[in-house]
């Protein structure tokens, strides 16, 4: 009767397919897809960043040098912004009417991406500006502002040591996936160094938001909302009077002036010169490209970065060096007459008394006693050849840290250079070269390179007779105790009973009053200061002028170094810079009778001597 | 007129309708509810949602109990033709709600007359092909059928609202249950497959296929299915070199070379030739195959015409979305997209009630219309869905089995026509929102908010309930 009963069959088959199709396709979608879930996720849940405090940074004292203050960013919803009297807008931000005019055509361009978001129009406005800004805001509809904290610095001191902080770039966060756009973070200096500590926790609020970005509601009422920690306060061993004092002899000079305190290798001043200004720290994005191509380059931190030739100041180690292998005791005499000459070979020195022992020679900074010194180590005939001796010397030389990164806490430390045994024989050919084809090496000058940091840390080395604690900048609080190897003693391989005999000549270098003494400059009242002056020779220009000194004599509290590029003696700028900075932290003041000194130092302009690329 | 029996009345469906209304109403509430709750407002679409409810619910009273069934073949074709009327009359009086003019709008309430078109259709359907001398073999009955059909669709063309015209296309099912060949349901899927086949690849593609498929089938009327597949095969591989022709230096003077140019040409001359041989000896099947492989050319070559003059931008926009070849989550995309991520969301147990934020923060545009699924997905989960998809099956499988189970044909046939609403409705509708079809914009039966679908599918139900209660069955 019904001759297509039978299709009632197909179809209901092909129903079957249908709905096995979708129930699969569900099934990929809601089951095996997680995609969709994390899509939904970033959709619906909008985490609201609660920025903490950063830590701030406290000299060694307990003054604050680096601390936030209060700036207001200016928000911008472009979907409820109309037209707005944009030259007044201009005149409360002083900005440019362009600038206005080209964020507004961006946000035309990506209207649809931005929706009803807001976004930040300028950064780090004023308080003024934003008071100003407030009061007329009903001019402006569609602006607002948030507060955002900055950095602020109390002491006009240290920039270079306390590095910035910028926003991170995108590069920056590809590598550190903890850090979102909008974040801040320590780009140099301690800023960087102390990032972990400084930095806190950020926090968030989690709201539910919807197709149009606005916010509905708190996500199940906050329970997964995280509050933020803020920043631990870091306490430097710099002493913040003392640095930006430092800062002020280093002006208009080109070099860097270091203080470590010898007992515990806390870093008291660490003056980097020219210096960027913390006026131009706290808002660095506006200053960045005038201090990048600044000639001087001030970013450069020359005290750990800049290895440079040591000059005379090397003598010491020689000295020591020789004392220890034996070659060499306080009263060996040796003879100048205005140099060391072997062959065709001088080694030039000034007019001084001749012969003279080693305490005379560290006093009158003697060039060929230093020959005859070094000649000495590296041909003692128990090493069999002289690249064996030189291995030797070299080894001494790196137990004070030269040639090598100390491993501080300062970013971008320089290891310096030490000349190698390959590099002579690459120079020389194998083997084919004696202890005189790199006499140079006796006074310091030469293939070897330190930073005026591995100067400040002889100088303390020499304070303490014989060992060093590694430099460092964090002070050791109970809340934020610094890095064990900070606590760790470094000897030298030279007994600390040579170190007497050194500071013996060093303080004659300083106090002698017979004549000759080549850093009586550096004479202090009421201290007995240890001081030896070096004078590198470079291929740039002028001498660089360099000076190590301590202070006490006995129980030493400061060890210093000056090291002024093309400054020329060591006495002429370094041991004046040096020695007003031990006195000024020794005795709070500076003597009278030096009060001329000190002017001279205020007032002198090397700038013109330092060769730059402009 | 037989006696009513109440007790005849088919629960299990008129359960599952009672079911799926509510849990409509609930899934509106979930996406349309603000933060404050339950508010008793007529501006809330979940309580105008009430309202409507209860109204399709005193329809169906209606249906059952006052409205005597024999009016239905009675009224048949005025009501078609008021429909029809209507119909054409909102293309130029109605209300313009997303692009699409097909809403009268009566103060408050707005109608669409294209849900109750179907109604008009069905009934008018059972009647056409109920006659006892009905035979699709006979062409003026087919014609007939055909013109009923076409008129709706077109007006509802006319009115820009392509998905409900679609909807017709599902009375082509009952029309097979009935005796229509099923060729024609064969070609318009494979008509469908091989507009894909040349907007996903290329022309080229498509002819190479639809070479080896005409090539396999010819194989198989001539009962030498192994040689006719092998001689296919030959004629495939050398086609696929047709474009390393192109590279002959020698070929340039043929002008700028087209593969598919003349890989029409070779296959389409030698299916002339085929088929007019064929037709001498008076071999039909042959003939048809290869007229119908000339067929195949002329729509895989007025396929890029189509799709670039006849569709509109966001038709072809959506299938282009759909088959991959455009990527566009933040604009065409963006409906699909979202949908995808709120159903995705839900995982295996949902969000549970109230829980979605996809749906609920308008993420998914029309979330208590058309992507309603959206909700169901998101805060039921995989079991939710499934469940929804196992009412929806029930319902017309066991439509199917009622009507097949009915001595009067008139009431089989309109079974069957609910049956096929119901099915194209909710296969469009979840496709959609789960990527399977490109959007298409029509409700989800009894779930979707909407007083115009509800009323129309409560009536189109009930009228059937209506009809199984007074019938005697086999």
């Amino acid at each position: 009767m019904d001759p297509f009963k039978n299709r009632r069959g197909i179809v209901v088959t092909a129903i079957v397919i249908v709905f096995g199709v979708i129930a699969f396709r569900l099934f990929q979608v809601q089951i095996l897809d997680k995609e969709y879930r994390v899509t939904a996720e970033n959709n619906a849940l909008k985490y609201e960043t609660i920025y903490p405090a950063r830590g701030r940074i406290l000299d060694r004292n307990g003054k604050v040098i680096v601390d936030n203050k209060l700036s207001y960013d200016i928000m911008v919803t472009p979907y409820d912004v109309q037209p707005f009297d944009t030259a007044a807008f201009c005149r409360i931000f002083d900005l440019d009417t362009a600038f206005v005019h080209e964020k507004f055509r961006e946000y035309r361009l990506y209207r649809r991406k931005i929706g009803y978001q807001s976004l930040v129009f300028k950064r780090q406005v004023t308080s003024e500006q934003y008071n100003m800004f407030i009061e007329k805001s009903f001019l402006f509809p569609g602006f607002s502002g948030v507060p955002r904290t900055t950095r602020t610095y109390p002491f006009n001191a240290g920039g270079n040591l306390l590095g910035y902080i910028s926003e991170v770039d995108a590069a920056f966060i590809k590598d550190h996936p903890e850090y979102r756009s909008g974040d801040y973070v320590g780009k140099t200096g301690m800023e960087e160094a102390y990032e972990p500590l400084l930095r806190g926790e950020k926090g968030y609020s989690i709201y539910l938001r919807d197709a149009h970005n606005r916010i509905k509601q708190r996500y199940r009422d906050g329970e997964y909302d995280k509050t933020a920690v803020p920043g631990v306060d870091v306490t430097t061993t710099i002493d913040g009077a003392l640095q930006a004092y430092g800062e002020q002899l280093m002006k208009n000079k080109v070099g860097s002036l270091v203080a470590i305190e010898p007992a515990t290798g806390e870093i008291l001043t660490m003056v980097s010169s020219p210096g960027i200004d913390v006026e131009q720290l706290s808002d660095i994005s506006k200053y960045y490209r005038q201090l990048v191509n600044d000639p001087y380059k001030p970013m450069y931190n020359r005290a750990v970065m800049s290895p440079q030739p040591p000059g005379s100041v090397f003598k010491l180690v020689n000295g020591l060096i020789g004392l220890q292998e034996g070659v060499l005791t306080p009263n060996t005499m040796y003879g100048c007459q205005h140099g060391y000459v072997v062959g065709g070979l001088r080694v030039g020195c000034h007019g001084h008394p001749s012969p003279i022992n080693l305490y005379q020679s560290i006093m009158m900074s003697c060039n060929a006693y230093y020959c005859y010194v070094f000649r000495s180590i590296l041909d003692n005939p128990k090493y069999g050849s002289v690249q064996e001796g030189f291995e030797r010397w070299k080894q001494y030389t790196e137990s004070f840290g030269f040639g090598r990164r100390l491993e501080t806490d300062i970013p971008g430390e320089k290891a310096g250079t030490m000349p190698s045994a390959e590099r002579y024989d690459r120079l020389h050919g194998k083997g084919r070269w004696k202890s005189l084809s790199i006499i140079s090496l006796s006074i310091g000058q030469g293939e070897i390179g330190c930073t005026p940091l591995h100067l400040a840390n002889l100088a303390a080395t020499i304070a303490n007779r014989g060992w060093f604690y590694t430099p460092h900048l964090q002070k050791d609080t109970p809340a934020c105790p610094v890095d064990e190897r900070f606590k760790e003693r470094h000897y030298t391989m030279v007994d600390t009973t040579h170190f007497a005999d050194i500071v013996q000549g060093m303080e004659l270098a300083i106090n002698y009053t017979g004549g000759g003494a080549t850093a009586t400059i550096a004479r202090i009242p009421g201290v007995i200061a240890c001081g030896k002056t070096g004078t590198a020779q470079n291929p740039h220009g002028d001498d660089h002028s360099v000076f190590i000194t301590f202070a006490p004599k006995d129980d030493p509290k400061i060890a210093v170094v000056a090291y002024v590029e093309n400054g020329g003696f060591g006495a002429t700028w370094a041991a004046p810079i040096a020695s007003l900075l031990v006195e000024k932290y020794l005795n709070g003041t500076i003597a009278p009778e030096r009060k001329a000194l000190e002017q001279r130092v205020f007032d002198g302009n090397l700038l013109h001597k330092v060769k730059v690329r402009k | 007129m037989p006696e009513l029996n109440y007790k005849k009345l088919d629960w299990v469906i008129t359960g599952l309708y009672l079911l799926l209304v509510v849990f409509g109403w609930m899934n509106i509430f979930s996406s349309s509810v603000s933060e404050d709750g339950f508010v008793f407002s007529f501006k809330e679409k979940y309580v105008m949602d009430l309202v409507w409810i209860a109204s399709a619910l005193a329809i169906a009273v209606l249906i059952l109990f006052v409205i005597p069934s024999r009016v239905y073949p009675a009224i048949s074709w005025p009501f078609y033709g008021l429909m029809v009327l209507l119909l054409v009359a909102v293309a130029f009086v109605g209300v313009e709600v997303n692009g699409s003019k097909s809403w009268f709008a009566l103060g408050p309430f707005r109608l669409q007359p294209a849900e109750f078109s179907k109604i008009a259709t069905a009934i008018l359907l059972a009647q056409l092909m109920s006659k006892y001398e009905f035979r699709f073999t006979n062409a003026r009955d087919a014609l007939r059928i055909a013109i009923v059909l076409a008129v709706p669709i077109l007006a509802i063309l006319l009115e820009k609202e392509t998905g409900s015209a679609l909807v017709y296309l599902g009375f082509l099912l009952v029309c097979y249950r009935e005796g229509m060949t099923g060729w024609l349901l064969v070609l318009g899927l494979l008509a469908i497959l091989f507009f894909i086949l040349t907007l996903v690849f290329s022309p080229f593609t498509a002819i190479v296929v639809l070479t080896a498929l005409v090539g396999v089938a010819a194989g198989f009327y001539r009962r030498r299915p192994v040689t006719g597949t092998l001689v296919t095969a030959v004629v495939v591989l050398l086609l696929a070199f047709l474009p390393r022709l192109a590279q002959i230096p020698a070929l340039d003077f043929l002008g700028r070379f087209e593969p598919e140019i003349w890989a029409a040409l070779l296959t389409g001359t030698t299916a002339a030739v085929l088929a007019a041989v064929e037709w001498f000896r008076h071999r039909p099947q042959i003939r048809n195959l290869m007229m119908g492989f000339l067929l195949g050319l002329i729509l895989i070559f007025s396929v890029e015409f189509v799709f670039e003059k006849v569709l509109k931008d966001h038709q072809r926009a959506r299938i282009e979305v759909l088959l991959g070849i455009r990527e566009d989550p933040m604009g065409v995309g963006y409906n699909v997209h979202q949908s995808l991520v709120a159903i995705g969301s839900g995982g295996l147990a949902g969000k549970g009630f109230l829980g979605g934020t996809q749906t609920r923060f308008d993420f998914v545009p029309e979330q208590s219309t058309d992507f309603i699924f959206c909700t169901i997905g998101e805060e039921w989960g995989f079991l939710g869905t499934l469940a929804v998809l196992a009412v929806y099956f029930t319902l017309i499988v066991r439509l199917v089995a009622s009507a097949e189970r009915k001595k009067d044909s008139f009431v089989r046939i309109y079974g069957w026509c609910v049956a096929a609403c119901l099915l194209m409705h909710v296969v469009i509708n979840i496709s959609m929102t789960i990527g399977l079809m490109p959007v298409i914009g029509i409700p989800l039966p009894l779930l979707s908010y909407g007083g115009s679908s509800l009323w129309a599918f409560t009536i189109l139900l009930f009228i059937y309930l209506r009809l199984d209660m007074e019938e005697k069955s086999y």
